[in-house]
């Protein structure tokens, strides 16, 4: 948190050294910081893949493709599009959840995602700092390791809740057709205590899929966007694990 | 009506009814409940045995379907229930007695069955103006429900009225009519929902009641499980086209002729609990889907305010207007696109102008 990395003079590389040093010797790389430790990329690309498959099979549910032709015994169309949302689901649950263990083990950036200090004065000073940036009111971002503020109440609240939610609502329809004796009716039925018609509860469903298909758009923009402008790596970090700040 | 002692079987032999007959409803009501092959023999055990049980029967603001669904039931016949199972000592529809003679019965019942009466309701109390709008023997509605719920047993809250507060109860509500469970709290409530509920479940939930001297089985939200606890979509006998991706799109379409899923039509069976598709209706003769319509949930809390029956989403109406998920989901999305670009624009035309400036600077 609040490791905004102020550009220190001494680790900018001496470009003119560089230029000179033509066997590359004194070629001094570009500062690095480890941030994403393996887990939390293979999370981050597994719930990804498992999202997009989610919202392309889900609407699907919701709004199924024209009518096959033939035997319904020889066709089973619905019944892939519904086994590929369930596992792609459950995958998505099972994912998201190792990465609940993951914040109490890995680094300090791995537990971003999973809270706001919404108590710190300097937190929302930040989260103030960054809205402006993308209001083109700043010049210069501020550099940050993991998240910055902005990002991280985006991260929390597009991923965090709203994945927890899909989770949840999700069993809580699986179970419907697993039936009342199933863990999942025993885990999650409760949804229905909430909303005792179960339609409401594919309402919520079908609207939390429409939020989370904002959040990607935003999250995607944001990440090409500031990989561009913000002098520091983004996309690449989510593959090789480490920022590097370009300065 | 004070021959409570009378057993079932007594009764029942009275109607010139053998044994050999008595034993074949007792093994075909304990196969429509889904019981064990013993069973029938506890059931017949119980009719041998056990006194009826009183029930009084009432009515709200309700439009008597349930009664009429009740009326039809042919496993167990209706006459069998009302006249041999239970002792059904009020009724004012279908009762004998009027005026005074019939609410006599009320504190006849309730001094006597102190604790042992059934209290069926039939539709549901509105709250608005004292509860003005449904006025029963001279007092509002309300007041004789709490009056007589006092002193019951247990409660059958019949229908989509007593259990949810169906149609009556539509937005805005002017009449506040409010379901049983919202009204009495201290009494155990079983909610048979459905507009009106079927027929054989009815009887099928008076008929455990007498059998078992309890309760039947409730879900979270206090139906009974044996009739409850599946979708209609789950037992429906077009599910097959639905997993196979055959659906019917237009009413007269060729796979309305073919009897194709009504999915893509708003048939509300994959959110509706109900036993349509297994007991079905009219003697096992029919059920909505069968006759070609889909399933409009009548069965489900809230279902007169989902929008259409002949939609598969429902219709929000908290954002001002009647949208569904996907058209406001669609428009938020596409708004959130348009906002990106536009951003990525500017970026691109700011970042596009420091440059130059740099340049400028620099040279």
């Amino acid at each position: 948190m609040m490791d905004a990395v102020a550009p220190a003079s001494d680790t900018r590389p001496d470009l003119a050294a560089i230029a000179a040093d033509a066997s590359g010797e004194r070629a001094v790389g570009r500062p690095t910081v480890y941030v994403y430790e393996a887990p939390v990329r293979i999370c981050h690309w597994v719930n990804a893949f498992s999202i997009i498959i989610l919202m392309v099979t889900g609407y699907l549910i919701g709004t199924p493709l024209p009518t096959v032709e033939g035997e319904a015994s020889a066709n089973f169309v619905m019944g892939y599009i519904r086994f590929a949302h369930f596992a792609a689901g459950q995958v998505l649950a099972v994912f998201f959840f190792a990465r609940i263990l993951w914040a109490f083990v890995g680094n300090h950036h791995s537990r971003q995602i999973f809270y706001l200090p919404v108590h710190r004065r300097q937190f929302w000073k930040e989260v103030l700092h960054e809205i402006r940036w993308y209001a083109f009111l700043e010049r210069e971002p501020k550099m940050y390791v993991g998240h910055n503020p902005l990002a991280q109440t985006a991260m929390f609240t597009g991923f965090t809740l709203f994945v927890a939610f899909m989770i949840v609502t999700g069993f809580a329809l699986y179970s419907e057709g697993a039936g009342i004796d199933s863990w999942q009716h025993k885990l999650f039925g409760w949804v229905f205590a909430i909303w005792p018609n179960s339609q409401d509860v594919h309402t919520w469903h079908h609207l939390g899929m429409w939020a989370l298909v904002v959040f990607v758009m935003v999250h995607i923009y944001a990440a090409v966007r500031e990989d561009i402008m913000s002098r520091q790596s983004i996309i690449s970090s989510m593959i090789s694990g480490e920022r590097q700040f370009r300065d | 009506m004070g021959a409570a002692t009378e057993t079932f079987y007594s009764v029942i032999r009275r109607q010139g009814i053998t044994r050999r007959s008595f034993h074949k409803f007792c093994s075909l009501t304990a196969t429509s409940l889904g019981l064990g092959p013993l069973a029938a023999s506890r059931i017949a055990n119980a009719l041998e045995t056990k006194p009826r049980v009183p029930v009084i029967w009432m009515h709200g603001l309700e439009c008597t379907c349930c009664s009429e669904s009740f009326i039809r039931s042919a496993h167990p016949l209706v006459k069998d229930a009302v006249l041999s199972m239970i002792s059904l000592d009020y009724d004012d529809t279908i009762m004998a007695a009027a005026g005074h003679q019939a609410e006599a019965i009320l504190d006849e019942t309730r001094a006597k069955h102190k604790g042992q009466y059934i209290l069926a309701v039939e539709g549901n109390p509105p709250l608005n103006e004292g509860g003005m709008f449904c006025i029963d023997g001279g007092k509002p509605f309300v007041e004789k429900l709490k009056m007589m719920a006092e002193d019951a047993m247990a409660i059958i809250a019949w229908g989509a009225c007593a259990s949810w507060g169906c149609v009556q109860a539509a937005k805005p509500n002017p009449t506040q009519a409010t379901p049983i469970d919202k009204v009495i709290t201290n009494k155990p409530i079983i909610k048979v929902p459905g507009c009106p509920p079927i027929a054989e479940v009815m009887t099928g939930v008076v008929t455990f009641i007498t059998t078992f001297g309890k309760l039947p089985e409730l879900d979270r939200q206090g139906r009974p499980k044996m009739f409850y606890s599946q979708r209609i979509h789950d037992k429906c006998y077009r599910r097959p086209h639905f997993d196979a991706g055959q659906f019917v799109e237009e009413w007269d379409d060729e796979a309305a002729r073919k009897g194709y899923c009504l999915y893509k039509m708003g048939c509300k069976g994959p959110t509706t609990y109900n036993a349509c598709s297994t007991v079905r209706w009219n003697g096992g003769v029919s059920f909505p889907i069968q006759s070609g319509h889909g399933c409009i949930g009548c069965s489900e809390d809230g279902f007169w305010d989902k929008g259409s029956f002949y939609d598969r989403l429902t219709n929000i109406k908290q954002f001002g207007i009647e949208k569904n998920a996907d058209q406001i989901g669609m428009v938020a999305a596409g708004a959130v696109g348009a906002a990106v670009a536009a951003h990525a624009a500017v970026t691109a035309v700011k970042r596009l102008a420091t440059k130059r400036e740099d340049a400028d600077h620099n040279s």
